[in-house]
């Protein structure tokens, strides 16, 4: 094997390892654990650095290992999967320190750790499939190493949401299962290839492939949590933040709304899928999700699921990009994957911030908390405006790439849905800006433990400063050869290639 | 020479070692029998790289050929029987060598279980006998095998001793003894039409006639009976979660895999060209309904042992899907998913239930309501159940896995998409049992529970062999290359109405 | 009819009776012969079978069955006996409850 093909597996293994030798220490070896934890994803961000030099260069990174036949593990790294790697990749650093903060002195720190770089393994993983058999895989993977996370406090409440995000989640897989045997039956082993591979197919079978469509989707949705399938993400809330951050951000919900693009892209093909006449049915589902979750949000009194409803919204966007299928409106979609999850965990580590300090929870009582912690909300405000959709943040490079792209493909009504998104994303956030900033703090908050010098502990405080930072500069620097834009444009000029 | 002296050797190390521990009752029990998984594994691994190397090989035991000498036979899959024996076997020795000698010690349990001195004896006795199935090449002598394993697997029941324990193991060996006794009347039967037990030469001559079809009906329904599938399960939930400790294990993953082995072999070796498809489909149908049956009543158990003894009524039924899909063009992926669920669930479920006999020697019960918060007292057990339990689910990366991964291309590929449904359901249903006793385990509503010690060896040996079944859904190529080795000829055959 | 072919139906007839017995009787001695009437039935069977070569000797290979049939017969029911007798000796049993799963 040449170091072309042990690249991804070592991409993986770099989480994999130790992640498993994490459940081995003690649990009081904390310096270890968190030397293993830190290593480990300073390795991973060197490793996908080196990758995506070599992509951009076109080195061509895969490997391939037989199970049975027509069943191959395979791992390749093209264009669309370093973007995603890179997400996790910088993200997962930037959430291991925040959860070694925020979990100090918390018991059952080992297992914490351990599932949270499997789950981090299994979010590569996917990335990185080359077909949809080792998807699937670590589709499967993710749902079982996120549970213990979900459930991590052991509460009542949280064992319940485990169950329910359980129930979701394994039907959906299950669903995704029977779908990913059909089409292999149809048309043996599906390979994800830019421009997709079904074009070719016996028209006798377009039938066959709407329904294997519609059970791919419903299996992927569940994770991205498409309307009505998106029960579990509110109530999988009582997970520590770390693990709300890490959920919304790349694994579990863009793993769905990834497994959506490759779906739409790299086995269909959107061509293939505008003649199936698929695709406005999945636009109709992104755009009511979108507004359905922006509306519920407004009514969350709750911070951390007023967050997980505007998830829910924000992640159709990528959908929404998707299944509009013009290569601007994909370009939009596309670097929305990475545009969301930069500012969401913003968001999350900010409300974990607002909980762990203050003892913030609901946000009638955020009044006043931006003269006591400037920083966190700073950046929370900087997402927050990012998620409406404001110049100069990222979230306006998603919006406007999705508008045009909208335009370009005619499909007016999209920007209706766009704007009322936006009008709703600002109800529910200007005013939470509005009373941090410019409100008197209470005379006490909730529950207030001082943390360091700073206004919390510094491993908390970093994280959402410098994903703050990049929400700007994702934004600003959107035209640099080097940004997440420029790459999303380089895998549509792939994927829309003749 | 080589394959010779190890299939000898699979089978008389652990009888020799049976008799000199019966006869001298030496102290050193457990050490002999850690000194017999030694030798098996390496008997085992010697055996399986000859069959890789040079295919099937036939040995007559001292150079007597048949119809006088007792000849012995062993190819791909009997030699995945067999390292799933030695697996199972290998970890189970150093579960109950730890198992027993802390009950030894420990004045107030000693009293009321059972002697180590008769565990050993029965269990190579055990060991031996699920050897020689595996490597039998007559009918007659499958009869024997399986007499012996009955036997034996009833006593180590009885050494639970009590009166539960006791019941379950009567009645056990009441439906093992009738199906011994239907089977053997199929052989009779069988000899007087073709004048021969070797199966190689049945599966030559045997014909589409009517006693035929009586010989193959008594000697599958006397094999059904002692597979439990349904509804012929009756006698398994109490007997398997009776029994002791280590024995549990042996009985879900092993003893019952031995009789369904013995299906496998005269319905694919022997029977196939004759038996109506409608047959084969039948015993599908059993399967799904098993499936669904014992999934739902494992969700509806109070005692985890209980629970697990239902899974495995459930995964029994995967196990029989095979002969309803065991037609061209996908009938080797259904054979093959069958064939490595044997093993795959041979080494989840023994891993289970020696998870659940040390929680339950901890707990000193297996109320599932007793094990609230014993997760977070014991991550490392209840880390080895979920393994075990990824796989009886059926998700990656693991052996059962795979397995229902052929399963079920092969059912889509027919268009069966009831049986389908059925294979995804039943993983969902089994997510349900799992996840219950895993959510509870790890439930911090309750203080931390307190505990007696336990060994370390009750800790590692489950894990070891859940280990096992993951490496086997990632390191799949061999094993599936073994069961290439003289499979059967899956003829071109109708699809079953 | 052959005189084998009698003894043959004869056996089946026995299995018959056996197996009703092991299934119906619900006192735990009378399943114990009852199976050992279904195993005396397949004896019977293999015994008569042994005729079958044409020039009238009989044929040694069931008889050696019938032989080892008979060894496991005896241990199977030397077990059943023992373990009947430690549960009458623990509970007075004499039947086997209809629920002991609980």
């Amino acid at each position: 094997m040449t170091i072309h093909q042990w690249l991804p597996l070592l991409v993986i293994a770099s989480s994999l390892i130790p992640g498993s030798i994490i459940f081995f220490l003690g649990e009081q070896q904390i310096k270890l654990r968190t030397a293993l934890n830190l290593a480990g994803a300073v390795v991973k961000i060197l490793l996908v650095a080196f990758m995506l030099w070599g992509v951009s260069i076109n080195q061509d990174y895969q490997v391939r290992y037989g199970l049975v036949e027509g069943l191959d593990f395979a791992l390749h790294a093209d264009a669309l999967s370093l973007l995603f790697v890179s997400l996790a990749a910088v993200l997962w650093l930037l959430t291991t320190i925040y959860a070694i903060g925020y979990l100090e002195d918390s018991p059952h720190r080992r297992r914490f750790f351990g599932f949270f770089s499997l789950c981090v393994t299994a979010t590569t993983g996917l990335a990185l499939a080359s077909n949809l058999l080792t998807f699937l895989i670590f589709y499967e993977m993710l749902t079982l190493t996120t549970y213990p996370l979900v459930i991590h406090r052991g509460t009542p409440e949280s064992l319940r949401a485990g169950r329910l995000y359980l129930l979701f989640a394994l039907t959906g897989g299950a669903i995704l299962l029977l779908a990913v045997v059909w089409l292999q039956t149809l048309v043996g082993p599906v390979e994800f290839s830019a421009t997709g591979s079904l074009a070719q197919t016996d028209p006798a079978l377009y039938g066959s492939l709407r329904l294997i469509f519609a059970m791919l989707i419903v299996g992927f949705g569940v994770k991205a949590a498409l309307v009505p399938l998106h029960v579990w993400l509110p109530q999988a809330m009582v997970a520590p933040a770390p693990v709300s951050a890490l959920l919304h951000a790349v694994a579990v919900v863009k793993a769905g709304a990834f497994g959506i693009v490759r779906i739409v892209y790299d086995v269909y093909g959107a061509e293939f899928c505008r003649q199936l006449g698929v695709m406005i049915p999945l636009a109709l589902v992104a755009a009511v999700t979108i507004l359905y979750g922006s509306l519920r949000a407004v009514y969350q009194e709750d911070l951390k699921r007023r967050l997980a409803f505007s998830t829910i919204s924000q992640v159709s966007y990528i959908v929404l990009g998707t299944a509009i299928a013009g290569p601007l409106a994909t370009t939009g979609g596309i670097v929305h994957l990475v545009h969301q999850g930069v500012m969401k965990i913003t968001l999350f580590f900010a409300a974990g911030n607002l909980a762990e300090t203050l003892g913030v929870k609901k946000v009638d009582q955020m009044r006043g908390s931006g003269r006591r912690m400037p920083v966190t909300m700073a950046a929370f405000t900087i997402a927050a405006l990012g998620m409406i959709g404001i110049p100069p943040t990222a979230g306006f490079v998603s919006k406007w790439y999705l508008g045009i792209g909208a335009a370009q493909a005619d499909q007016w009504w999209v920007i209706g849905v766009l704007v009322a998104s936006s009008v709703l994303n600002a109800i529910y956030f200007l005013p939470l800006i509005y009373a941090a900033w410019f409100a008197s703090p209470p005379d006490a908050w909730p529950d207030e433990r001082p943390r360091g010098w700073f206004e919390t502990s510094p491993a908390l405080l970093f994280p959402p400063l410098i994903t703050a930072v990049l929400t700007l500069l994702l934004g600003v620097l959107a035209g640099l050869p080097i940004s997440a834009l420029d790459w999303a444009k380089l895998i549509v000029l792939q994927e829309y290639a003749p | 020479m080589d394959a010779e002296w190890a299939m000898t050797g699979l089978i008389m190390v652990p009888l020799a070692a049976a008799i000199v521990v019966y006869v001298t009752a030496t102290r050193f029990v457990a050490a002999w029998g850690v000194a017999v998984a030694m030798l098996q594994t390496g008997l085992t691994f010697s055996l399986t790289r000859s069959i890789l190397q040079s295919g099937p090989v036939q040995v007559p035991l001292g150079g007597w050929e048949a119809p006088l000498g007792i000849p012995l036979y062993a190819d791909g899959i009997s030699a995945l029987m067999l390292i799933m024996t030695t697996l199972v076997g290998v970890t189970s020795t150093c579960y109950a060598a730890a198992y027993f000698s802390s009950l030894q010690r420990d004045p107030r349990r000693s009293s009321s279980q059972p002697s180590i001195q008769t565990f050993w004896p029965l269990w190579l006795i055990l060991w031996s006998a699920l050897n020689a199935l595996f490597l039998s090449a007559d009918v007659f002598n499958l009869y024997v095998t399986l007499e012996l394993i009955t036997i034996s697997a009833v006593a180590l029941i009885g050494l639970a001793g009590k009166a539960q324990a006791l019941v379950a193991a009567i009645r056990y060996l009441f439906a093992a003894l009738m199906g011994s006794l239907f089977y053997l009347l199929g052989v009779a039967l069988l000899y007087s039409t073709y004048g021969t037990v070797s199966w190689h030469l049945l599966a030559e001559t045997v014909q589409p006639d009517v006693l035929t079809w009586c010989a193959a009906s008594l000697m599958i329904i006397g094999l059904l009976l002692k597979t439990a599938l349904f509804p012929l399960h009756f006698w398994l939930p109490a007997a398997h979660a009776n029994a002791p400790a280590p024995v549990s294990g042996l009985l879900s993953g092993l003893v019952l895999k031995a009789s369904f082995f013995v299906i496998l072999r005269l319905w694919f070796y022997v029977f196939h060209p004759v038996m109506p498809a409608s047959a084969g489909w039948m015993l599908s149908v059993l399967g799904s309904a098993a499936i669904l049956w014992g999934s739902i009543q494992a969700i509806r158990q109070q005692r985890v042992k209980l629970m697990i003894a239902y899974s495995t009524v459930a995964q029994v039924g995967y196990l029989f899907l095979v002969f309803g899909l065991a037609c061209e063009p996908m009938g080797m992926l259904a054979w093959r998913g069958a064939a490595y669920l044997a093993f795959a669930h041979a080494s989840a479920k023994a891993a289970a239930f020696m998870v659940a006999g040390s929680l339950m020697y901890m707990v000193g019960s297996d109320h599932l309501d007793r094990w609230e918060g014993i997760g977070r007292r014991e991550p490392k057990l209840i880390f080895t159940l979920a393994l075990a339990g990824v796989s009886l689910m059926g998700l990656p990366p693991s052996a059962g896995f795979i397995a229902k991964w052929l399963l079920l291309n092969a059912a889509i590929g027919h268009g069966r998409w009831e049986v389908a449904a059925v294979i995804v359901l039943g993983g969902l249903l089994a997510a349900v049992y799992v996840f219950r006793i895993i959510g509870v385990s790890l439930s911090s509503a309750v203080p931390m529970p307190e505990v007696a010690p336990v060994p370390r060896m009750m800790r590692w040996a489950p894990l070891v062999l859940a280990m096992a079944v993951i490496v086997g859904g990632i390191v799949t190529t061999e094993p599936i290359r073994l069961l290439e080795i003289g499979a059967p000829p899956i003829a071109a055959r109708e699809v079953a109405p | 009819m052959t005189y084998p072919t009698l003894y043959a139906i004869c056996g089946v007839v026995l299995f018959g009776i056996g197996f009703y017995g092991t299934v119906f009787c619900r006192h735990l001695i009378r399943k114990v012969m009852a199976v050992n009437l279904m195993g005396a039935g397949v004896f019977l069977v293999m015994i008569a079978l042994a005729a079958r070569t044409p020039s009238g000797a009989p044929d040694p290979i069931p008889h050696a069955m019938v032989l080892t049939g008979i060894v496991v017969a005896v241990s199977a029911t030397a077990l059943m006996l023992a373990l009947i007798r430690r549960l009458h000796h623990q509970t007075g049993l004499t039947e086997l409850p209809d629920q002991m799963e609980h």
